[in-house]
């Protein structure tokens, strides 16, 4: 049994010793920097949790059931607002996705513009987008539309370029060599093979969505979350507890069926 | 080639009729909502959509040029906002591991316990950082500490769920091996699951760390510290040049961050 011994194991470059030791140096300096200069009032926050404690979490568990109407209709308001809102980035992203995409318009620079377009889009939080819209439009739900629509076509205009990227070539080689057009061939090589996986990214973004939009509210974009700065600055954690339950029910149902309709369609 | 094929006037359908009466009637139902929902967003809109885009030009033009003066009275809270996603990651990974093991299908084989880890999971995700924030900022007060908790609580639930399904995608036989040749539990977790999961874990708290940046900069707007506080002031003063300044480093440290944790994930996979 003694005899009994481990391969060696394979021989590291020094490059990689020393690049390695050099990444987990500069993780040790972040970690470093990172807890010496936050600084978190412990005292403060544990001394408000315990007084706090009983006058906020028992209430969000026994939800205020009569103001289920208004949020109910605040909920509502919302989805139409996510669904609005993911409609138009769905539309929106089919051409930018078609551009980012290196294998269709031709060109690497094309390609590079729309890549740096949509990852631009991204960098914007939605809620910062909503506050643009906000000032633009004034604070109502179609601020919200506007920003949730602009924010999910940079993520769908991502995952569309990169569906687009991975189709079958040989297709559209194929009816190249058959003398087709640019047209014919996008129309019976290209979007059939996208159609089913778009459709279910943008589904998949509707669920996103939902949850985006029910907090646009709090920078006066519509939908349930001016509701939930209401409740928290009336410090009215019943009605925050019905609005929390309304957001955990109508995600889950949205979730639900939206899994379901993916997994028929792909 | 100028007369035409017979082939091509009589070809076959290439979908059947009763996908194109589906598909039809499912465009004209989303079609449909799509109006309704437009019409009712934009009911108590001042003006309509034409008046809007009007007004549009006009109000963002007050957000320039920006006043670049304020860089570095900003500077402390970006930092802040950093160090809040630093350490909500950081925490986060830790605690995910074991609710990541708990909810893979694979190796978690008690049934009862899989199916309660995945729906506390489903719960916790359906739950928005922004609703956890005023929560917890209703709890500990306004600062840094309430913002930490909802981002470590947010980023948990897309981080054991996405962790759990890389558990799950992993090669069963070393395990099998492992367990057939004595291992115990912990043995076979640390030598034959760690080792093919390890890149892949490192890969999705980056990405996770990314969404915890893009969240942590809004926090401010409900109390809980960071950026947010900042522009939430900004805008309620109506200073815009000042607000758009803020805009314009948020947009830069997401970036720039991105494209790190881009490099590092392509180094890794």
């Amino acid at each position: 049994m003694e005899n009994l011994q481990l391969p060696p194991k394979p021989e590291r470059s020094l490059f990689k010793k020393i690049r390695t030791i050099i990444i987990l140096l500069l993780v040790v300096a972040l970690y470093v920097w990172t807890f010496t200069t936050i600084d978190i009032d412990w005292g403060r926050a544990i001394e408000r949790a315990i007084s706090n404690f009983h006058r906020v979490i028992p209430k969000l568990f026994s939800p205020d059931w009569a103001a289920a109407g208004e949020v109910g209709a605040a909920m509502l308001e919302t989805v139409f607002i996510a669904f609005a809102g993911s409609l138009m980035a769905a539309v929106l992203a089919v051409p930018l996705s078609f551009m980012a995409a290196q294998n269709m318009m031709g060109g690497k620079i094309v390609s590079t513009i729309g890549k740096w377009i949509l990852s631009a889009v991204r960098a914007f939080p939605d809620l910062i987008l909503a506050i643009l819209f906000v000032v633009a439009v004034g604070p109502n739900a179609f601020a919200g539309v506007l920003a949730i629509a602009i924010g999910s076509t940079g993520m769908l205009g991502k995952m569309f370029s990169e569906i687009i990227e991975s189709i079958d070539m040989e297709v559209v080689q194929a009816m190249e060599a058959n003398g087709a057009n640019k047209i014919q061939i996008l129309f019976y090589g290209v979007i059939p093979q996208i159609t089913p996986e778009f459709l279910s990214y943008a589904i998949y973004r509707f669920e996103v969505d939902i949850r985006a939009s029910s907090i646009l509210g709090i920078v006066g974009a519509g939908g349930i979350g001016t509701m939930i700065i209401f409740a928290s600055s009336n410090r009215n954690w019943n009605e925050m507890g019905m609005i929390l339950f309304s957001i955990i029910i109508v995600v889950t149902v949205i979730d639900f069926a939206s899994a379901r309709i993916r997994r028929k369609i792909v | 080639m100028t007369t035409k094929n017979s082939l091509t006037q009589k070809s076959m359908p290439l979908y059947p009729a009763k996908t194109k009466i589906q598909v039809t009637i499912i465009f004209f139902v989303v079609l449909g909502i799509y109006t309704f929902s437009m019409i009712k967003t934009q009911e108590d809109m001042v003006g309509g959509f034409g008046g809007a885009l009007g007004n549009m030009y006009t109000v963002i033009e007050k957000f320039f040029p920006p006043n670049f003066a304020i860089l570095s009275a900003i500077w402390d809270s970006m930092m802040q906002t950093i160090q809040m996603a630093i350490i909500a990651t950081t925490i986060a990974a830790i605690l995910t591991v074991p609710l990541a093991v708990l909810s893979a299908q694979n190796i978690t084989t008690f049934k009862p316990l899989y199916y309660v880890t995945r729906t506390f999971l489903n719960l916790l995700r359906t739950i928005p950082d922004l609703v956890l924030a005023v929560i917890f900022v209703g709890l500990f007060g306004v600062g840094v500490f309430p913002g930490i908790l909802a981002l470590t609580v947010f980023s948990l639930g897309i981080l054991a769920k996405l962790i759990s399904e890389t558990i799950e995608s992993v090669d069963m036989n070393p395990l099998e091996a492992m367990r057939a040749s004595g291992g115990n539990v912990f043995q076979v977790i640390w030598y034959s699951l760690v080792p093919q999961v390890a890149p892949q874990f490192t890969s999705l708290v980056l990405y996770v760390f990314e969404i915890n940046i893009r969240a942590s900069v809004v926090l401010g707007m409900v109390g809980a510290g960071g950026i947010g506080l900042v522009l939430n002031q900004q805008l309620k003063f109506y200073n815009y040049p000042n607000a758009m300044t803020i805009i314009i480093v948020i947009f830069a440290t997401v970036l720039i961050i991105e494209f790190i944790s881009n490099k590092l994930r392509e180094a890794l996979l």
